[in-house]
């Protein structure tokens, strides 16, 4: 990347602010996507993501675009469409993954509507993609708040997370704690979803989770490995995303999930763990 | 009671999950030092008593008593829960058998080490620390969960269907470990198929198809008779009831 893209950083503040924002999503989006990935759970964030619309739209409609009211309203719907899809895939012969894809494409029209009844077409581009360049101060310090205690309590679940990934039987034998692990991560995830969504909007925030996730799995053999080059990749992705649509004029939040998507894209041809070049 | 003694005391136990019950009316006892077979027909209940006696299904009736603590049992799950494309190498993995000593947040301390090490010597996997677990054979990795059992230093261990899908070799090398552990005055209770195995390698045996069909030395438990009965009962159990459709 030649300088002159680079000095846009140095000249705005705002593209400095974006930065930021994104390092926060991608270093705690790491783990979360790494451990979405593992658990064969990656649709289950995606579905979630759109969950969170409706409850930031009811957010948007008592308080207009308010940080509060917007990020108050995604937590409460994101917790709410987890906790029914995990009871109704309990109750029914429905698999949880069916309960989610129901609960997402109602959330996803029922938050549109409600976007539409009293605000612009701008409004429902923010909600839907985000505004990863105007982030402001309070925005800020939420999405660095949500990365550092995702990284803390990340830590503390950490173990019979991956157990309760590789073999549940063993963790139950040994433990009760894989039942608790996986509903703070659950939890962690609706945060980081919320936390996404004031950048990257309720469509693509669960991108910087999976995608680099998904290219750090084909170069890597280790989970920790893993997590560290998920969250140097989001970073890159973004930084990249960023001067590109700061020089053609694209919109950002597509443009960083573009690059993210571009190096997966390769990874899949090149990786040295599962890629196509290294199984012929 | 005199129960203290016995590893297990089951009272007149009785399994099941939504539809019929699995196992009716099972009482018995396994006592510390004991190594006994579990066999049947499929459906018969085996894997339900071994998540029974682990305390991970409850039962409709009657009770499991452990005459030690819980953490001193240690139960090989069947192979097919584990997910083996999971990124993690042998050394982590067997690693985790020091549960009880690193719980949820320490670090493995020198001792530890050199346990695992010693763990992975006695099943013969010396050079495999940092193989990652989905480059392991069926074999190979039987025998590294044996690996971490062998950690776990449970004064009662439940294998449900250790050797399926492992080559001679290992069955004979894990046998000569289960043989170790039963010298230490472990108990050891294995779900199995093989009856030849049973009859060569397992002084005691439960014959189970919902009941205990027979419960005691193997030779005696073993007979075509009895073996007929058993197969006959889940046949008669799975079979449509009268009326039904065919």
């Amino acid at each position: 990347m030649s300088l002159d893209l680079l000095s846009a950083f140095a000249e705005f503040g705002f593209m400095r602010r974006a930065l930021a924002g994104c390092l926060a999503l991608s270093l705690a989006g790491a783990p979360i996507g790494t451990f979405l990935l593992l658990r064969r759970m990656s649709l289950v964030g995606d579905a979630l993501a759109h969950a969170i619309l409706p409850g930031a739209a009811l957010g948007y409609l008592a308080a207009g675009l308010s940080l509060g009211a917007m990020t108050l309203g995604g937590l409460i719907a994101g917790f709410v469409v987890a906790l029914l899809a995990g009871l109704v895939a309990r109750a029914t012969s429905l698999r949880e993954d069916a309960s989610l894809a129901a609960f997402y494409l109602l959330s996803l029209a029922l938050g549109v509507v409600i976007i539409s009844t009293r605000g612009s077409n701008v409004d429902l581009l923010r909600v839907l993609f985000g505004s990863v360049l105007a982030l402001d101060d309070p925005t800020l310090t939420l999405l660095a708040g949500v990365a550092s205690l995702t990284l803390l309590v990340f830590a503390l679940i950490y173990r019979p997370l991956a157990l309760e990934t590789a073999d549940p039987g063993f963790l139950a034998s040994v433990s009760r704690s894989g039942g608790p692990a996986h509903l703070v991560f659950m939890a962690l995830l609706v945060l980081n979803l919320v936390a996404g969504f004031h950048a990257l909007g309720t469509l693509l925030s669960v991108g910087l989770m999976i995608l680099p996730a998904a290219t750090a799995r084909l170069w890597t053999r280790s989970v920790g490995a893993m997590m560290a080059l998920a969250a140097a990749l989001g970073f890159a992705s973004s930084l990249a995303g960023l001067a590109l649509s700061y020089a053609q004029g694209w919109p950002t939040g597509p443009a960083i999930i573009l690059c993210a998507g571009v190096v997966y894209a390769l990874s899949l041809a090149f990786g040295r763990a599962g890629g196509l070049a290294a199984r012929a | 009671m005199g129960d203290a003694m016995s590893a297990v005391t089951l009272r007149d136990l009785t399994l099941g999950y939504d539809g019929a019950p699995v196992i009716e009316g099972l009482s018995g006892r396994i006592e510390q030092g004991a190594l006994l077979a579990v066999v049947g027909p499929n459906g018969a209940g085996k894997s339900s008593l071994m998540k029974a006696i682990m305390g991970q299904l409850s039962p409709r009736a009657g009770a499991v008593a452990l005459g030690l603590p819980r953490r001193e049992v240690a139960f090989l799950p069947q192979a097919a829960e584990i997910d083996a494309s999971f990124p993690v190498d042998v050394y982590d993995f067997v690693a985790m058998g020091l549960w009880r000593r690193i719980g949820l947040w320490r670090g493995v301390d020198a001792a530890g080490r050199a346990a695992v090490a010693a763990a992975l010597a006695d099943v013969g996997l010396e050079g495999f620390e940092a193989r990652p677990i989905r480059a392991l054979s069926g074999g190979q990795r039987q025998r590294m969960l044996f690996a971490r059992l062998a950690l776990q230093e449970a004064r009662l261990i439940l294998l449900d269907e250790p050797f399926a899908a492992v080559d001679e070799r290992t069955v004979g090398d894990l046998l000569a470990l289960i043989e170790g552990w039963r010298a230490q005055g472990r108990a050891v209770v294995a779900v199995l198929h093989d009856l030849a195995l049973v009859r060569a390698r397992f002084p005691d045996t439960l014959l189970l198809a919902r009941r205990a069909i027979a419960w005691g030395p193997t030779d005696v438990v073993l007979t075509p008779r009895n073996l007929a009965r058993a197969a006959g009962m889940v046949e008669a159990a799975h079979a449509p009831p009268r009326g039904a459709r065919a």
